[in-house]
C-alpha cells in the first residue's frame, strides 16, 4: 500500500450537453489503479463505464461532453491539466487503449502496416524499417499467423478476433504502463473472447502493464481482475477484490447482477432473476439513491438521503445505507 | 478487375444505341425538316433534296444507314454547315467543352473540397454557416439565372472580366467556369461535409487520436479518405450533369462548343450533327461513369470487382 497508485481517479465528474439537459454520465467517481494490477470496471449500459474511460484518455469528446470537477492522476500528474501535446505524448505511448468493435476501430482503409508502424514512429522515434520490425513481432506476440506476409494486408481481410488482436498488438507496441480495454470481447464470439483474454491476462503477465478492463459481463472480470468496480448511474456502488465480491457482495446492486448470470446448475425451467426497472434518467436528479426505485432492501431514508460510499475494510467500499448491514449478514 | 472494365464497355454498346435510336425517333417525329423554312420550296428542288439526302428511302434504311454512321464512327456531313464533315466540327467543338468542364470541375473540386472540410472541422461554427448558406444558395440559383448575374455585375457594371467570346485559354475564362462550376462547387462542400463529419465521428478516428497522433496527421491519414468517398461517387453523375450544364453555360457565353454546338443543330434540325454530338457525349458519360468506378476501388481497398 506505501507505493503511490499508478492511476488515481478522484471525484471525477464528467457530464453531457444534451439540448436542455444534462447528463451526468459520470458524477464524482474515484478510483486507484495499482502498478501490475487488473481492475474490472462493471456496470448496465449507461453506467458510465465508457465515459470514465474516454475521461482518463481525454477523448471525451467536447462539446457536449465536459469534465466538470475531479482530478485524474497519472503517475504523479493530474492528466486534466495537461495541455493537448503532453497529454498527447502519454496516450498511446503510457496509456494505451483497446476498443469495444474490433470491426470499426480500425481504419478501412489503411495496412495494417500503416495503422501499426505510425505509433512506435511517433512515440518511439522508431525508423521505417524498424518499426515495421516491430509490428511483424508485435503481431506474432498476439498470434497473428503468418504475421509477415499479412503485415500489409487491409483489416477487412481479418475476421473479427483477428482484428481484435491486431488491436492488441498495437495498443501494447509501445509497452504501456496501463492498458485500458474497453469491453474488448463484446462483439466476438464466445470462443473468441476466451482467446482474447487469454491473450490480453499473458501479455500482461510478460510485461507487468496494469489493466482497466471494462464490461458488463461479469463472467469476463471475474476470471481476470484482481479488484473488480460496480458503477452504476455514473457513481461507484461497490469496490472490492475479485473473490470477495463473488462470495460476498455488500450492496444490493451487486447481489442483483450476480443473481442475474445464468446458473447450470440451477433447476431446468426456474425463472432467471432480472432487476426490475430500467438505469436512471442521468439528466435527471434523485434526492435519494439512484437504485432506490429498483432495490428490494430500499426503505424511506434511501429515497430521501443519498446514500454514503461506506469504507468497510481497508480494500471494500459500498454505496449503501444498509452497507454494513448487508457486509456482515450475508 | 480487367473483367470488369471489359464487362462495363460491353454493355455501353447497348446503352448508346438506345440513346441514339431515342435521339433519332425525336428528331423524325418532330414535324418540319432541315429545309423548311419562312418561303414554301418549288416541289421540284424539294424533290431533288430528298433524293439527295436519301430522305426518299423507307424509313428503315434511313435508321439503318443511321446505325452504321454511328457504328464507324463517322457521322457524315452537316445539313448545315455546308460540306463540313460532323466529325470535323465535333473536334474543333470538343477542346472548347473539354477545357471548360475540367476547369469547372477542378474549381468545384478545390473550392468545395475546401470549405466543406473547413466546415466539418468548425461544426456549427459561423464559417460553417457561411460555406453552408453559400452551398445552399449555389444549388439553388440555376446557371441561366447566375451567368447573366454575373456578366451584368463582372462585365457591364464594373469592366473587370470580358462578357463572352471564346478566345483560347485566358481571362475569357473566367465567368463561364464560374458560372458552371457554382453548381457542383455546392454539391461537392456539402457532401465534403457530410462525409468528414461522419468519419471524425467514427470508431477508427477515436482509435487514431488515442494513438497520440497529432490531429493534422489524424485527418489528412485517417480522415481525408473515408470523408471524401461520397465526393469521388459523385464525381461521375457530376461530370455527366456537367455536359448538361455546360449547353446552357456555352449558349451564354457565346463559346464554341458541344453544347453550343447542340443548341443549333437542333434549331437548325441538323440530323447527324445532332446524332453525332448525342452518340459522342453518351459514350463520354458512360466512359466518365467507368472510371470512377475504377478510382473508387482504389481509393477504398474493400471493393473488388
Amino acid at each position: 500500500m506505501a507505493e503511490a497508485p499508478l492511476l488515481s481517479v478522484e471525484d471525477l465528474a464528467t457530464w453531457f450537453d444534451e439540448d436542455e439537459r444534462v447528463v451526468r454520465a459520470v458524477d464524482g467517481l474515484s478510483f486507484e489503479v495499482r502498478r501490475g494490477e487488473t481492475v474490472g470496471i462493471v456496470g448496465e449500459s449507461g453506467s458510465g463505464k465508457s465515459v470514465t474511460s474516454l475521461s482518463v484518455m481525454g477523448l471525451v469528446p467536447r462539446p457536449p461532453g465536459r469534465i466538470v470537477a475531479g482530478r485524474v492522476v497519472f503517475d504523479g500528474q493530474d492528466l486534466l491539466q495537461l495541455g493537448d501535446d503532453a497529454m498527447r505524448r502519454i496516450r498511446g505511448r503510457r496509456i494505451a487503449m483497446v476498443f469495444q468493435d474490433p470491426m470499426t476501430a480500425l481504419n478501412p482503409f489503411l495496412r495494417i502496416s500503416t495503422q501499426m508502424t505510425e505509433v512506435t514512429r511517433l512515440h518511439l522515434g522508431h525508423s521505417r524499417a524498424d518499426a515495421r520490425a516491430h509490428a511483424i513481432r508485435m503481431l506474432e506476440t498476439v498470434g497473428i499467423p503468418d504475421a509477415e506476409g499479412r503485415i500489409d494486408d487491409y483489416p477487412h481481410q481479418f475476421s473479427g478476433g483477428m482484428r481484435q488482436r491486431v488491436m492488441i498488438s498495437m495498443a501494447l507496441s509501445c509497452r504501456p504502463e496501463l492498458l485500458i480495454a474497453d469491453e474488448p470481447t463484446t462483439a466476438l464470439d464466445v470462443t473468441i473472447q476466451a482467446q482474447i483474454l487469454e491473450l490480453v491476462s499473458q501479455l500482461k503477465a510478460d510485461t507487468g502493464t496494469s489493466v482497466v478492463l471494462i464490461t458488463h459481463d461479469l463472467g469476463v472480470v471475474a476470471g481476470m481482475a484482481d479488484r473488480i468496480l460496480v458503477m452504476y448511474a455514473g457513481r461507484l456502488f461497490e469496490s472490492a477484490p475479485t473473490r470477495e465480491l463473488f462470495a460476498r457482495p455488500a450492496n444490493p446492486y451487486t447481489r442483483g447482477l450476480l443473481l442475474s448470470v445464468p446458473n447450470p446448475l440451477q433447476a431446468k425451467g426456474a425463472e432467471l432473476y432480472q432487476i426490475p426497472g430500467l438505469p436512471p434518467d442521468l439528466a435527471e436528479t434523485t434526492a435519494g439513491c439512484a437504485f432506490a426505485p429498483r432495490c428490494e432492501r430500499a426503505e424511506a431514508v434511501c429515497r430521501s438521503t443519498p446514500p454514503p460510499l461506506v469504507r468497510l475494510t481497508a480494500e471494500r467500499e459500498s454505496r449503501c445505507h444498509f452497507a454494513s448491514e448487508l457486509f456482515q449478514a450475508p | 478487375m480487367l473483367r470488369f472494365i471489359l464487362r462495363r464497355l460491353f454493355v455501353t454498346v447497348p446503352m448508346v444505341l438506345v440513346v441514339v435510336s431515342l435521339t433519332w425517333g425525336l428528331i423524325r417525329l418532330a414535324p418540319g425538316n432541315f429545309y423548311t423554312g419562312e418561303k414554301p420550296i418549288p416541289p421540284a428542288i424539294e424533290q431533288n433534296l430528298r433524293q439527295r439526302y436519301g430522305l426518299d428511302r423507307p424509313w428503315y434504311v434511313q435508321y439503318g444507314r443511321m446505325l452504321g454512321s454511328v457504328a464507324a464512327g463517322d457521322f457524315g456531313i452537316s445539313l448545315h454547315y455546308i460540306g463540313q464533315p460532323v466529325n470535323g466540327i465535333l473536334a474543333s467543338a470538343l477542346p472548347v467543352s473539354a477545357l471548360l468542364g475540367a476547369l469547372s470541375y477542378l474549381l468545384a473540386l478545390v473550392v468545395g473540397v475546401a470549405a466543406g472540410v473547413l466546415a466539418a472541422l468548425r461544426q456549427n461554427s459561423r464559417l460553417d454557416y457561411a460555406s453552408m448558406t453559400a452551398a445552399m444558395v449555389g444549388i439553388s440559383l440555376p446557371n441561366f439565372v447566375l451567368g447573366p448575374v454575373l456578366v451584368l455585375v463582372f462585365a457591364l457594371s464594373w469592366y473587370w472580366l470580358p462578357p463572352a467570346r471564346w478566345n483560347g485559354f485566358g481571362i475569357n475564362l473566367i465567368l463561364p467556369v464560374v458560372t458552371l462550376s457554382a453548381v457542383y462547387m455546392a454539391y461537392v462542400a456539402r457532401l465534403a461535409r457530410s462525409g468528414m463529419l461522419e468519419v471524425l465521428r467514427s470508431n477508427y478516428i477515436r482509435t487514431a487520436r488515442a494513438k497520440g497522433l497529432p490531429e493534422r496527421t489524424v485527418l489528412l491519414r485517417h480522415a481525408v479518405r473515408g470523408g471524401l468517398l461520397p465526393v469521388v461517387s459523385f464525381s461521375g453523375p457530376a461530370l455527366a450533369f456537367l455536359i448538361t450544364g455546360a449547353v446552357v453555360v456555352e449558349r451564354i457565353f457565346a463559346l464554341p462548343g458541344l453544347g453550343n454546338y447542340f443548341i443549333n443543330a437542333n434549331l437548325n434540325r441538323d440530323e447527324p450533327l445532332i446524332i453525332g454530338i448525342v452518340a459522342f457525349t453518351s459514350i463520354a458519360v458512360l466512359v466518365f461513369n467507368l472510371l470512377v468506378d475504377v478510382a473508387y476501388a482504389f481509393v477504398d481497398p474493400r471493393v473488388r470487382y
